[in-house]
């Protein structure tokens, strides 16, 4: 091959081009490269976040394009803050939150701490544990209804199994104090692979030699677990944490598959009733009002815990 | 070569001339809920196509995402569908926003006349605001709440003597709703050819429109209105009254006693199922699942019997279902759709869209002397399409459903509250829809 000298390279270039390129600062070049990213952010998030604040301040449905758009100033702030129903279903994500995070958590590190240890079929199991997280939530959903008919699931047969009661007799989806905990054994069966797959990824981080160390100066096992593998791999689980809070926030397909948002509220989660307001009851200004409040809610929560975050992984 | 040249654009022009309307030629779509009747429809409208030259493309939705995904359509001013067939309770808010094009001078110009149709259907789907002669619709498939049950179960001697024993009467059809509540609580739990089955399967979803398509079967029949008679969006009294709650009471006593476990979130489709597996003696459910009821090796060829929404205290009344339909204006196609709704209006059509498993709204078919015997449920749908009254069909209607919806599934399927306080509280919701609206 030949070596071309990078003079004839450069003087290869049309001049004009060149001119036009030497004749811009280094600034105007980045803003080429930044411009189009800007524009597209300001097209997709920011224009909407303020046309739904602005929305949130007045009368505005629009399935009612003939109807005069009023401005109305706080009055959906306040019906939304003072609505009862409002709070249920608040208290009804809470409660989903609370526990798939914390079931998710606990299983997900334990089936990570067997997944590490070194045995045969190791790659094939952590396969499997794997599988249900691959699959559509619209398909989940839709096979535990079918686990939970008192009729003929599974769900029901296993229980019936071991506590001796008739199959028939209850019903997960159907029953106000069962409902809430079967959209979270859901959620959960899906989701903690997840969290095992990043508290894996933590486990694995662990240098061996810190372990070699602390055996040399007799550390026990539990010891070496609470005082190595804990501190180490709690960064991870709080990154675990932080994205399965996210996303549980804004569950929807998988709670609407599976129970719809009843039996009456009990499982109707904000998402939920954020989408009925603003799609079925086409309330576009009060579900603005909506948004905005939720928006607040976990951009505030998860600012707070993004630098609980940061001070962990500093020390 | 000039002469083959213009004997070529000749023989051309004549075989483009030969052929229907085919330089205008539209490639219509048709959307609607995706269930039986809209295959039916698919079946029908190849007549239309060899007829016009134009071709047929259909949206199908399933009922439960129906009214979502085609409000969006129109709300959005969508040209996805040039033909509606959209729900009765749309007709409101399809006119008053401008989705649907007025059809007066059309049908005036084709000689369509409301007056052949069902009257019942002329109010509550084509007519904008109602009992006044503005149409936005044709009248497409006529549709009522009615009852289905296993006849053959019914005439079982063994069966019989176990009822004529509890009750003291002969098992038969139910002439009014306590004796609907009677028999599903009678086959609630029995074993039939050693299967557990359950009584009655009924409408008890929450995230559309189920329940209330239910319930108000219950409701009407006991004394609820939607309001005052002589002063409209009057509500209090009428939608909360004494005999409303009563109403109620019956519905949620029916569910906690006589349905099947599990069925708390039951609309159409799962009624369809518990009842052809064997799951339910009785069942609530649209006319339209009949034709395939009688086709089904399980339940059907006489295994079933139908009739109409039994009697309460107050009288004999049963949900309307069915739609009409419509051009919508936001197409670029509204003269081919226009020749569609004349080509659907024609009698020969409509008997055939009977045949096919459609409910034809045409008088002309159903006062057939023929009709009542035509089929085993003919004469039910005739029975029912006389009790008929509808839900709210008011621009708002969305908001009023739903308001229904989410008070009476609180208290039918997850007990709370008493009926009292469900109406008591489902008064305020529409008192505020309708202060929104100007309306109070």
């Amino acid at each position: 091959m030949k070596n071309i000298p990078i003079e004839k390279i450069a003087a290869a270039t049309p001049e004009t081009v060149a001119q036009r390129i030497r004749g811009l600062s280094d600034r105007s070049i980045a803003w080429i490269f930044v411009a189009p990213t800007i524009f597209l952010l300001l097209a997709i998030n920011i224009f909407p976040l303020i046309w739904t604040i602005w929305l949130s301040f007045t009368n505005s449905r629009v399935n009612r394009p003939n109807r005069d758009v009023e401005w109305v100033g706080l009055r959906n702030y306040e019906r939304i803050l003072s609505d009862s129903d409002i709070w249920n279903t608040m208290q009804a994500t809470a409660h989903f939150l609370i526990w798939t995070i914390v079931l998710q958590v606990l299983i997900g590190f334990f089936l990570a701490f067997l997944i590490n240890k070194k045995f045969r079929g190791n790659d094939l199991w952590t396969t499997i544990i794997v599988f249900p997280m691959m699959l559509s939530p619209a398909v989940v959903g839709n096979f535990w209804t079918f686990l939970y008919q008192p009729q003929i699931g599974l769900f029901n047969y296993v229980i019936a199994f071991f506590t001796g009661v008739d199959p028939a007799s209850f019903s997960m989806i159907g029953d106000v104090n069962l409902a809430p905990w079967a959209i979270v054994i859901a959620d959960t069966w899906m989701w903690t692979p997840f969290v095992m797959l990043i508290c894996l990824a933590g486990l694995r981080s662990i240098p061996n030699s810190i372990y070699e160390a602390a055996e040399c100066d007799r550390a026990s096992k539990w010891r070496q677990f609470w005082t190595i593998t804990i501190p180490m791999v709690l960064p991870f689980l709080m990154l675990a944490v932080l994205f399965r809070g996210i996303e549980n926030f804004k569950m929807f397909d998988l709670v609407v598959q599976l129970t719809g948002g009843g039996p009456g509220n009990t499982t109707t989660l904000t998402s939920i009733d954020l989408k009925r307001e603003a799609f079925e009851k086409w309330r576009t200004g009060y579900s603005s009002a909506y948004a905005v409040i939720l928006f607040v809610t976990v951009f505030g929560l998860a600012s707070i815990y993004v630098k609980a975050l940061n001070k962990v992984k500093e020390r | 070569m000039k002469s083959k040249h213009l004997m070529a654009v000749v023989a051309s022009a004549i075989v483009a001339g030969s052929l229907p309307n085919a330089a205008a030629a539209e490639d219509l779509t048709l959307c609607w809920a995706a269930w039986d009747p809209a295959n039916a429809l698919v079946e029908l409208s190849k007549d239309f196509e060899t007829k016009s030259g134009h071709s047929m493309s259909f949206e199908f939705v399933p009922w439960t995402s129906f009214a979502d995904r085609m409000l969006n359509e129109l709300n959005s001013a969508g040209q996805l569908c040039d033909l509606m067939i959209g729900d009765s309770q749309w007709i409101g808010g399809g006119a008053e926003n401008g989705h649907y094009v007025k059809l007066n001078d059309f049908f005036d110009a084709n000689g369509i006349d409301m007056g052949d149709f069902i009257p019942a259907t002329v109010t509550g789907y084509a007519e904008w605001p109602k009992n006044t002669p503005n149409y936005y619709a044709l009248p497409a498939f006529g549709d009522v709440v009615g009852w289905t049950y296993r006849k053959d179960w019914f005439e079982r001697p063994e069966i019989r003597e176990a009822f004529k024993a509890k009750y003291g009467r002969e098992l038969g059809e139910p002439a009014t709703l306590e004796e609907l509540k009677d028999i599903a609580q009678f086959f609630q739990g029995r074993d039939i050819d050693g299967t557990t089955v359950y009584g009655a399967a009924i409408y008890t979803e929450r995230g559309s429109e189920g329940i209330t398509m239910g319930v108000t079967n219950a409701l009407y029949n006991y004394g609820f209105q939607y309001e005052n008679p002589d002063k409209p969006y009057d509500l209090d009294g009428f939608v909360n009254s004494k005999g409303a709650a009563e109403g109620l009471e019956f519905y949620k006593e029916l569910y906690d006693t006589a349905t099947p476990p599990g069925s708390s979130n039951w609309y159409m489709s799962e009624n369809i199922d518990a009842y052809k597996s064997g799951q339910v003696a009785l069942q609530m459910n649209f006319a339209f699942i009949w034709p395939g009821v009688e086709a089904d090796p399980n339940v059907g060829g006489g295994k079933s019997g139908y009739f109409p929404n039994p009697g309460g205290p107050a009288g004999q009344f049963a949900q309307l279902g069915g739609q009409g339909i419509s051009v919508v204006a936001y197409s670029e196609k509204q003269e081919a759709a226009l020749e569609y709704i004349k080509w659907f209006a024609q009698p020969e059509i409509q008997a055939r869209w009977w045949e096919l498993g459609g409910y034809s709204a045409l008088r002309a078919v159903v006062e057939d002397p023929g009709f009542a015997d035509s089929q085993p449920y003919a004469q039910t749908f005739l029975d029912s399409m006389a009790i008929v009254k509808d839900f709210w069909a008011e621009p708002a209607y969305a908001d009023l459903l739903l308001s229904m919806q989410e008070r009476i599934h609180n208290y039918v399927v997850a007990g709370q509250g008493t009926a009292q306080e469900a109406l008591d509280g489902l008064v305020e919701d529409w008192t505020e829809v309708f202060e929104d609206e100007g309306k109070l």
